[in-house]
């Protein structure tokens, strides 16, 4: 059953580049940063390919944020999505919000699934997925993750993790919990949250590239889509955490040992 | 105002992390005036409810055969109607996989904007603000949520767990839920048993990352004599010698022990934003220019096939 799978593509700082506070407390230093695809987000536009490979459809990528977010939607489409959605809008927007415009794009796309990363690094709140799929009414799988080794055959073959009945009506995910291994089943439509080790990224091929090129990129204002875009989550101010400084080396386990227990006392 | 936190519970026991939740659903009433409730939900959760109202809260027990397993679609409706009831401004959870799963829903249901993995609070009052790390640890926020109601989840090792006091009360909460309309099946669960401690919960965790390659003996040999939780690096998890759930780090576990035992962990970012709350960090590396001798109150250049055993011979004959 051929499937319609909307997916999201972030702009992120690149986990690479050293992240300072300015000194104003109103933001981060931009300069000499890196940008990139959420990870998370990646590892969602990879299962949505896989879907569409095994069962057919389209697979519509879509990026929140300022005109440099094209580049991320451009790495998307080079890794294999067939058309990209821009919601401009410049500057942080929080998750309740994110998701309020995602209804929007869902309203008008109307995918069979919403595949977002579990979180996205920059502001790390795991929330958009949760809220979409409150807001539509949907079912949820969040972190949804697998098991088996990304050594795994499934793996090279580039299997889905995500398993779709033959009926197309139902998905099959799991999901790590406290204490064990969770699989749940959801209805389609649906939102699933990506975690870690669902799947190993693909690199974008060359011909995949020059492809992305030409591939659909429509761009939308998030002003016009009828959104309140005032933040509920309201930065007062950032911060560098307490610096932990190291306190050296010891020279052998017996001075290791020594210090454990009479300086540190944790032993 | 008044904070209702959800209290999580597992095997018919209540989870640990659910008594540091409420221990800053205390503090947040304290600091804005107001009373502090939990709600338990599942099937068959008296006994959960009990031990929660020992510890002198006021609980409000969900139970119902639909809410046996912790389905976020279905839980959600439920939480968000005691919200409303009590009129509680604040609601929160840990930020466990379920705490993280359905928080977000309630949040939506309530029209509230949602804190995660709180770490501490500020100011009282209309104006108390909430503390939470961003870009992996590297940043302290302090954000304000400015709904009339406020979410949120909270990282359990940053508060102390609520002791037990004078007794609480448990009340009912009339339920009606069908898990069908939320089309959403719970088909099964694979529990993970370890005889060690938990992982966020234990004293002194021992973890093994790249320089193991792929030979935890020594780290499990060292966790086991020190009774010990066992983690691993990103590294070792994704090269499949490990369990995921013994991953420590910004999309890991977040643990804060005593002692931290890292060894043939180089130290990635991502990898100190789960372990940093450490008390005491201990490093074994080979290479002496490893990032993780940077935060590391004791750092041992050497071979960890060569350091942990002797250190477990340490252990053993200190008996």
């Amino acid at each position: 059953m051929p499937l319609k799978l909307l997916v999201t593509a972030k702009r992120v700082e690149d986990p690479e580049s050293k992240i300072r506070v300015r000194p104003d407390g109103a933001g981060i230093v931009t300069e000499g940063v890196n940008y990139k695809l959420n990870p998370f987000d990646e590892i969602a536009v990879e299962e949505a390919l896989r879907l569409k490979e095994r069962h057919g459809g389209e697979v519509v990528v879509l990026s929140i944020g300022g005109e440099k977010s094209q580049t991320e939607l451009r790495a998307a489409l080079a890794m294999g999505a067939d058309r990209g959605v821009l919601v401009r809008h410049d500057g942080p927007l929080d998750p309740s919000v994110v998701s309020a415009l995602l209804q929007k794009v869902v309203e008008a796309e109307k995918p069979d699934l919403v595949l977002l990363g579990k979180q996205a690094i920059d502001d790390d709140q795991n929330q958009a997925g949760q809220y979409l799929a409150e807001r539509l009414g949907w079912p949820q799988v969040t972190s949804a993750s697998k098991t088996e080794s990304l050594e795994s055959e499934a793996e090279q073959k580039k299997e889905p993790g995500l398993l779709l009945a033959a009926d197309g009506k139902t998905l099959t995910a799991m999901r790590e919990v406290d204490g064990g291994v969770e699989t749940l089943e959801v209805g389609l439509p649906a939102v699933v949250t990506t975690d870690l080790r669902l799947n190993k990224p693909r690199f974008a091929s060359l011909p995949g590239i020059m492809k992305a090129k030409k591939k659909e990129l429509k761009e939308l204002q998030a002003a016009a889509l009828g959104v309140d875009l005032a933040p509920r989550v309201v930065v007062r101010r950032l911060a560098a955490p307490p610096e932990r400084k190291g306190g050296g080396k010891v020279k052998d386990v017996d001075e290791l040992w020594a210090k454990l227990h009479e300086e540190a006392k944790v032993l | 105002m008044n904070v209702l936190i959800v209290a999580e519970h597992g095997g018919g026991t209540l989870r640990k992390a659910s008594l540091h939740a409420l221990a800053a659903g205390r503090e947040i009433a304290r600091r804005t005036g107001g009373a502090l409730h939990a709600v338990v939900l599942g099937k068959g959760v008296g006994a959960v409810a009990e031990e929660l109202a020992r510890h002198g809260v006021s609980v409000h027990a969900a139970d119902a055969p639909g809410l046996e397993h912790p389905l976020a679609a279905v839980q959600a409706p439920v939480v968000a109607d005691l919200a409303r009831a009590l009129q509680a401004t604040f609601v929160g959870a840990a930020a466990t996989a379920q705490g993280k799963d359905l928080l977000p829903r309630v949040a939506a249901r309530l029209d509230a904007g949602m804190a995660s993995d709180v770490l501490g609070l500020a100011g009282e009052g209309q104006q108390i603000a909430f503390r939470r790390p961003m870009w992996a640890g590297n940043v302290l926020a302090e954000v304000e949520i400015a709904t009339p109601v406020k979410v949120f989840t909270v990282r359990a090792t940053e508060f102390p767990a609520l002791a037990r006091e004078e007794a609480g009360t448990v009340q009912p909460v009339a339920v009606t839920v069908d898990p069908a309309a939320q089309r959403t099946r719970h088909l099964g669960f694979r529990e993970l048993k370890s005889e060690r401690p938990d992982l966020t919960e234990a004293r002194v965790v021992v973890a093994g990352g790249r320089g193991t390659k792929g030979d935890f003996k020594p780290v499990e040999a060292l966790a086991d004599a020190l009774g010990a939780a066992v983690g691993a690096s990103r590294a070792a998890v994704d090269a499949g010698w490990v369990p995921n759930d013994w991953q420590v780090g910004q999309t890991g576990k977040v643990v804060a022990p005593d002692l931290y035992v890292a060894a043939g962990i180089s130290g990635a970012i991502q990898h100190l934003a789960g372990m940093k709350g450490a008390k005491v960090i201990v490093a074994v590396n080979k290479d002496p220019e490893a990032p993780i001798f940077q935060i590391a109150d004791y750092g041992l250049v050497g071979d960890l096939f060569q350091v942990l055993p002797a250190l477990v011979a340490k252990v053993k004959a200190s008996r």
